[in-house]
């Protein structure tokens, strides 16, 4: 029964989506208020029958109703309850949910946090939202409804994915999900802007918040998954190039460049339709990347569910959304004026080359990812791309991206100075080039000219940023740190934000340099009682034994780590069978530190106690993702700053003005 | 108006994409048909990853049906197939030879030495020397060979028990008939 209404809940909100989409877009037009007032409450309708969907979902995976297709397939009576519920989404058709779920979440969030906008925006925005869940939700009702029916009903249900029974990937995918459907909202505000023919600062600085919010998500999803990876598939790499990463990397590029291009937009009034591109780009992206994944025409181990009636659903409904909002674009964004000019030498010229980079990032992911259909349809079939193509092309263009990084910041808006710059930065850069004096020794740089570069790279993001903050601070007549203090909780969140996260990158450059040149692996036959040394660390095996889990059998192996005569980790890594089938899991035991990792992970067992295993010494592998925390938490700074709350008010009533209908 | 035409770039870009991707959605990307299928392997000899004093020639597949599996240590598909290889290097009916693809010796040997070696030999081809005259375009792809050096079937992906039930084991059973 409950199933049912979880169906019938859909249906509801597909038909409020619909209205959603089509009376506040057409009163916006006809300047029919009435019409455009019904924007809010729709949306709130549709989450209020969406999130009773969810629920019904929920429901089902809790009291393992097998009756029910998807629980059946995704689910186990034995599964823990806490994966019960991650199990949700862990297929398809729950993954669509999730997707509406959120859709709907940011479409009720617009609309409480949008009483200082006016409403033919709000309207708009809304309706463009609107439109976009009414492709979803009828996506799930025709081709993926997650509440099917199965006859006769199983005693047991398949399980789910053992890879996905992890704390790690249970909260991945809902946190990318908010990352790929909050574009949704920068792109509605793109495409409301296009339709009224009015882009300036104001809409720029409406669009801003959002979007850092959403990339902020994105971002930790990715990071999730990358940590994922790293402990669960027990190889101690942290990203791989699969179609499926590249999915999530290429509207955070985009994403990346569309949150610097929306600074330039509002403080500047330039780059407006290169602005309004990305944020089409960036959801479309997010659409593409779900096509890829859902449709099977790419093969990846992350891929749920492959069907091509499926992937030609998404096609078409790709179609629409980017066809449609790029032929507006065309058509409207001719009549946009080109803004404010800007000298050679000046802010709006850095984050130029800042988009120009990131987006030559994402053409070539997106060239690598769909490299194989490209081969196939033009029968080259001779050439491949994989996993050491996408590094190689990474590292080339990453240190141009770094060096620019601690020049943007400190540039002047419209023009400035080559000699003010140098005056103000010599120091700084200095300081790098003696830290890539003192890294290029053999004793840090093992022989390696990346090493050096990596280092001094992220010394001189640490340098110039620390420098670009005392340069702002410098009229103060405060002590430094009072200043600083002050200036935080005033009017500097944005700008205090971005410091955070570009040293978020600064920490993301030494890990990713540190860990690829200078990680130890070993491969190792060890017998009960054995010992070996490695970086420093004396590694005691004390054997294996089986354990039972809930839903799971394993050898789990027991180790002892010293360093000197100091024990400072006992590990217990484990190979698991999982009842429901499938192959064996490793699950790497790892001795986390800020420095560096030890991380065991059990191979084969060889006969007589003895077993196959890998030790890994990992240094600075956390400062990967810590400095993706880093950025997120720039990213969450700078969505706090004043001008969003109370510039709201004063840019309203112009603006108001401005979009009121013809 | 010259100035206006550029705004619609994006959208020619997007149709061009599209196109591919129908062209991408029309075809089942497990089934691609190889231009090889049908003729001889093509010519080769490879050091062997596990003993680089050996070589691996072309002759080495005939006399016996063979399956030749792409892999590398750093494709992730390549470990979901593993297991299933594993079992089916039990089967006596044919040889799994391995041909290890745009990989790092060391990186190869460490995955086998922990997950297994399911392979009679290993090529091993760095810089994709005989890849590209078998027209491999990814990792993993699964060839077929008869007992005559005649390539039958590709398998482009990981394999698993239904690409075994379904299609190689019936193939093999046929090519065993054929003798």
């Amino acid at each position: 029964m409950i199933p049912e209404l979880g169906h019938i809940a859909l249906i509801l909100a597909l038909l409020l989506a619909t209205a959603q989409a089509v009376f506040p877009l057409a009163g916006s037009l006809t300047g029919n208020r009435p019409w455009m007032t019904m924007a809010r409450p729709l949306a709130y309708g549709q989450l209020v029958f969406v999130a009773i969907a969810f629920l019904a979902l929920v429901e089902a995976f809790l009291t393992s109703d097998f009756s029910v297709h998807y629980v059946a397939v995704n689910s186990n009576s034995l599964l823990p309850d806490i994966y019960k519920f991650s199990a949700v989404w862990g297929g398809h058709e729950g993954s669509l949910l999730l997707w509406a779920l959120m859709m709907a979440g940011w479409g009720a969030a617009v609309a409480v946090f949008s009483r200082y906008l006016p409403l033919p925006v709000v309207a708009r925005v809304l309706g463009v939202m609107g439109l976009v869940a009414i492709g979803f939700l009828l996506f799930m009702l025709l081709t993926s409804n997650p509440f099917e029916r199965l006859f006769p009903v199983p005693p047991e249900g398949r399980d789910l994915n053992p890879l996905l029974q992890d704390p790690g990937l249970a909260i991945h995918p809902p946190m990318l999900y908010m990352g790929y459907v909050g574009f949704s909202v920068a792109f509605a505000f793109a495409i409301a802007a296009l339709i009224g023919g009015k882009l300036d600062a104001a809409w720029a600085r409406w669009s801003r918040p959002w979007t850092t919010v959403a990339w902020v998500f994105l971002t930790i999803g990715i990071a999730l998954g990358s940590w994922w990876a790293y402990y669960e598939l027990g190889w101690g790499g942290w990203w791989f190039w699969d179609p499926v990463e590249n999915a999530s990397l290429m509207p955070w590029l985009v994403g990346t460049a569309l949150i610097h291009s929306l600074a330039v937009t509002e403080k500047r009034a330039a780059f407006k339709s290169w602005t309004v591109l990305l944020a089409i780009s960036a959801f479309s992206l997010s659409l593409l990347g779900t096509f890829l994944v859902r449709s099977g025409v790419l093969t990846s181990v992350h891929a749920f569910a492959t069907d091509p009636e499926r992937g030609l659903f998404i096609l078409l409904f790709l179609c629409v959304v980017i066809g449609g909002s790029l032929a507006l674009y065309a058509w409207r964004a001719p009549d946009v004026s080109e803004g404010g000019r800007f000298d050679l030498v000046s802010r709006e010229s850095a984050l130029m080359l800042n988009n120009l980079i990131f987006v030559a990032f994402t053409v070539l992911v997106l060239f690598g990812t769909l490299a194989p259909l490209i081969y196939e349809a033009f029968n080259l079939g001779k050439i491949s791309v994989g996993f050491p193509w996408f590094n190689k092309m990474f590292v080339a263009l990453a240190p141009f991206l770094a060096l620019l990084l601690g020049i943007g910041p400190a540039a002047r808006w419209k023009h400035d100075s080559p000699w003010r710059l140098t005056k103000m930065l010599w120091l700084a850069f200095a300081l790098s080039i003696v830290l890539l004096a003192l890294s290029s020794r053999e004793s840090i740089s093992g022989g390696d000219f990346w090493v050096p570069i990596g280092i001094a790279l992220a010394g001189w993001l640490l340098f110039s940023h620390l420098t670009i903050v005392r340069d702002r601070l410098k009229h103060k007549k405060q002590p430094l740190w009072q200043a600083l203090k002050a200036d935080f909780s005033g009017n500097g969140r944005s700008f205090y934000g971005m410091v955070v996260a570009h040293l978020g990158v600064a920490m993301f450059i030494v890990g990713v340099t540190m860990v690829s040149n200078h990680q130890i692996e070993k491969d190792l036959r060890m017998s009960p009682g054995d010992s070996h040394e490695m970086a420093g660390y004396r590694f005691e095996f004390l054997g294996a034994q089986k354990v039972n889990g809930p839903n799971y059998r394993a050898d789990r192996g027991h180790f002892r780590v010293y360093r000197g005569d100091r024990q400072i980790a006992e590990l217990y890594p484990e190979k698991r069978s999982y009842l429901g089938g499938g192959m064996p899991m490793t699950e790497a035991a790892i001795d986390a530190g800020f420095f560096r990792d030890v991380y065991v992970s059990l191979g084969e067992a060889v006969g007589g106690g003895d077993w196959a295993l890998r030790l890994y010494y990992k240094p600075y592998v956390r400062w990967i993702w810590l400095g993706a925390v880093l950025m997120a938490l720039g990213g969450t700074i700078a969505v706090s700053d004043r001008r969003y709350r109370s510039a709201s008010v004063r840019s309203s009533a112009p603006a108001a003005a401005a979009t009121a209908p013809a | 108006m010259a100035k206006s035409w550029r705004f619609l770039i994006p959208l020619i870009i997007f149709g061009a994409l599209v196109i591919l991707l129908v062209i991408g959605l029309g075809k089942d990307p497990r089934k691609v048909p190889s231009p090889l299928i049908g003729k001889p392997i093509p010519e080769f000899s490879l050091p062997e990853l596990t003993d680089t004093g050996r070589t691996l020639v072309d002759d080495d597949l005939r006399g016996q049906i063979s399956l030749v599996n792409v892999w590398a240590s750093w494709c992730s598909s390549c470990r979901q197939e593993h297991q299933a290889l594993m079992v089916l290097s039990e089967n006596p009916d044919f040889q799994i030879v391995g041909l290890n693809w745009k990989d790092d010796a060391q990186d190869a040997l460490s995955v086998l030495r922990m997950t297994g070696n399911p392979y009679d030999r290993i090529g091993y081809d760095p810089d994709n020397d005989v890849g590209i005259e078998w027209g491999v375009y990814g990792a993993p792809e699964t060839f077929v060979v008869d007992q005559q050096g005649i390539i039958r079937y590709k398998h482009i992906g990981p394999v698993d028990r239904k690409v075994w039930e379904e299609t190689l084991q019936p193939l093999i059973a046929q090519l065993k008939a054929e003798g």
